[in-house]
């Protein structure tokens, strides 16, 4: 298994889990498998033509996937998967 | 040209720490006291920002902000005290700041920044730190910086979480790094991401991510060791888990890609999806009743149903007797709200009650809603003095 990092704004829809263990593969076979555990995530992280979020970015270890193989970039036994959405706070 | 600054017996005495530090010393002192830096939001990550860069003796430090001290700042924007309540946040920073400092000159511009005057305000500085709390500012910011060639030390927090970085950096090598839209090319749909004020924010957070921003502020100035440019620093406060990430240009982005699109500022409200021209076509608008025309139907038994959309432990802090139906579930709710009489429905603010409200009409042909101004903070204020606020 691999480990997706759920950040604070999105854990609403993972029954606020910090962290989700996902079958190996690609990053996309990860995520999608993450998004059957947590159907309505799904409409966050992909828009209408299944392409990632202009908000959100995805990594693997330390590296944004776009800088791999994108989607079809491997994942293996331990990687961990991070999910990085824009949040603003600060002044309030 | 560094060295041409002079400091007086005094200000040797003050900054003789850096002085004494390796690497950093007196010629790292002068290009403080030579630079401006703008920080924009007087706020969380403002007030340790702020502090710490006037007691470093940067020489020129500018503030922005159109807001005004309240007192659930305090618990975390560490440069107000209560004598601070209801005084312009820039007023009240610049006092404060010329009280630690004098050697520095405070540059207070007592107004939001906007798209008009965000390339005039910005241009007089040579770093930009963000610290504001909403994303058109964060966009503004970053596009201004960019057209006018500045670095934005960029740090945001939500929750128990916070991120960091420098953008706009070009570092020994003459290399540009990334910027905002590098690593965000779009923003959130409005409603997906709440605000502090909706979601809380830890008191303490500001206080560490703003405090690294101010490192990487006098880094950026000074040249001392390596900024956070092409990383992304993530800390999260709940866990202590701190992650560092690679970021890097992208040949999309419409300032500075292969194929620039964007050679100006933009209406920032309409790309965040804010109050743009097509919202206000397709959403009825939302009928409002303030609080003293309710306290009136209240005391003459009207007939009228009030709804509280906020959440339970905001019902026990204080609440006026009405029905709670939290805005993340009000759907399950539907039949419970009357389709046959006035309904008030109210929040803390009157920003989450005024989203149900357009919800339950666009979706369900509610006509009947009316959003209480202000909220129960308007109550608290106007109708019941004695009522706790929070």
């Amino acid at each position: 298994m691999a480990k997706i990092i759920i950040p604070t704004p999105l854990r609403k829809f993972t029954a606020n889990q910090a962290a989700v263990a996902v079958k190996e593969g690609t990053v996309l076979e990860s995520i999608k498998d993450l998004t059957t555990q947590f159907p309505e995530l799904d409409k966050h992280l992909f828009d209408e033509k299944q392409a990632l979020r202009g908000f959100v970015r995805i990594f693997l270890g330390e590296d944004d996937i776009e800088d791999l193989q994108g989607n079809s970039t491997a994942v293996n036994q331990g990687d961990t998967i991070s999910i990085i959405p824009a949040i603003a706070g600060g002044k309030i | 040209m560094s060295t041409d600054v002079k400091f007086s017996p005094e200000e040797l005495a003050r900054y003789s720490r850096h002085i004494i530090l390796p690497d950093f010393n007196i010629e790292g002192q002068k290009k403080l006291k030579q630079a401006k830096v703008l920080v924009v939001g007087t706020g969380g990550l403002g007030a340790p920002l702020l502090l710490y860069l006037t007691a470093a003796g940067v020489g020129t430090i500018g503030l922005v902000d159109f807001d005004v001290v309240d007192d659930s700042n305090l618990q975390r924007q560490v440069l107000f005290t209560r004598d601070d309540i209801g005084q312009p946040k820039v007023l009240a920073a610049k006092k404060r700041l010329e009280a630690l400092n004098p050697y520095v000159k405070i540059v207070a511009h007592q107004t939001a920044l906007t798209s008009d005057n965000a390339l005039d305000i910005i241009n007089d500085y040579d770093v930009i730190a963000d610290g504001t709390d909403n994303f058109p500012t964060r966009y503004l910011v970053n596009d201004a910086c960019v057209l006018l060639g500045k670095v934005n030390v960029y740090a945001s927090i939500y929750r128990f979480e916070g991120q960091a970085t420098v953008f706009n950096y070009t570092d020994k090598n003459g290399e540009l790094g990334p910027n905002y839209r590098d690593l965000f090319p779009s923003p959130p749909p409005p409603g997906l991401v709440p605000s502090c004020a909706e979601g809380g924010v830890i008191g303490v957070l500001p206080g560490i991510l703003g405090s690294l921003q101010a490192n990487e502020v006098i880094k950026v100035i000074s040249g001392v060791g390596e900024t956070l440019t092409g990383r992304l620093f993530l800390f999260d406060a709940a866990t202590f888990e701190t992650r560092t990430l690679k970021i890097k240009r992208r040949k999309d982005n419409p300032l500075n890609g292969e194929h620039p699109t964007q050679t100006g500022l933009i209406d920032y409200q309409q790309f965040c999806g804010i109050g743009g021209a097509e919202d206000h076509e397709e959403k009825l608008p939302v009928k409002s009743i303030n609080v003293k025309q309710l306290d009136s139907l209240i005391k003459q038994k009207a007939n009228i149903q009030i709804v509280d959309v906020r959440e339970a432990y905001e019902y026990d802090i204080a609440n006026i007797h009405g029905e709670l139906m939290p805005k993340s579930e009000v759907t399950n709710y539907i039949q419970k709200i009357a389709k046959d009489k006035q309904v008030v429905v109210h929040c803390r603010s009157g920003k989450r009650s005024s989203d149900v409200i357009e919800l339950l009409q666009e979706k369900y042909g509610f006509e009947n809603l009316y959003n209480l101004e202000g909220g129960i903070l308007a109550w608290a204020k106007e109708i019941d003095q004695t009522m706790p606020t929070y």
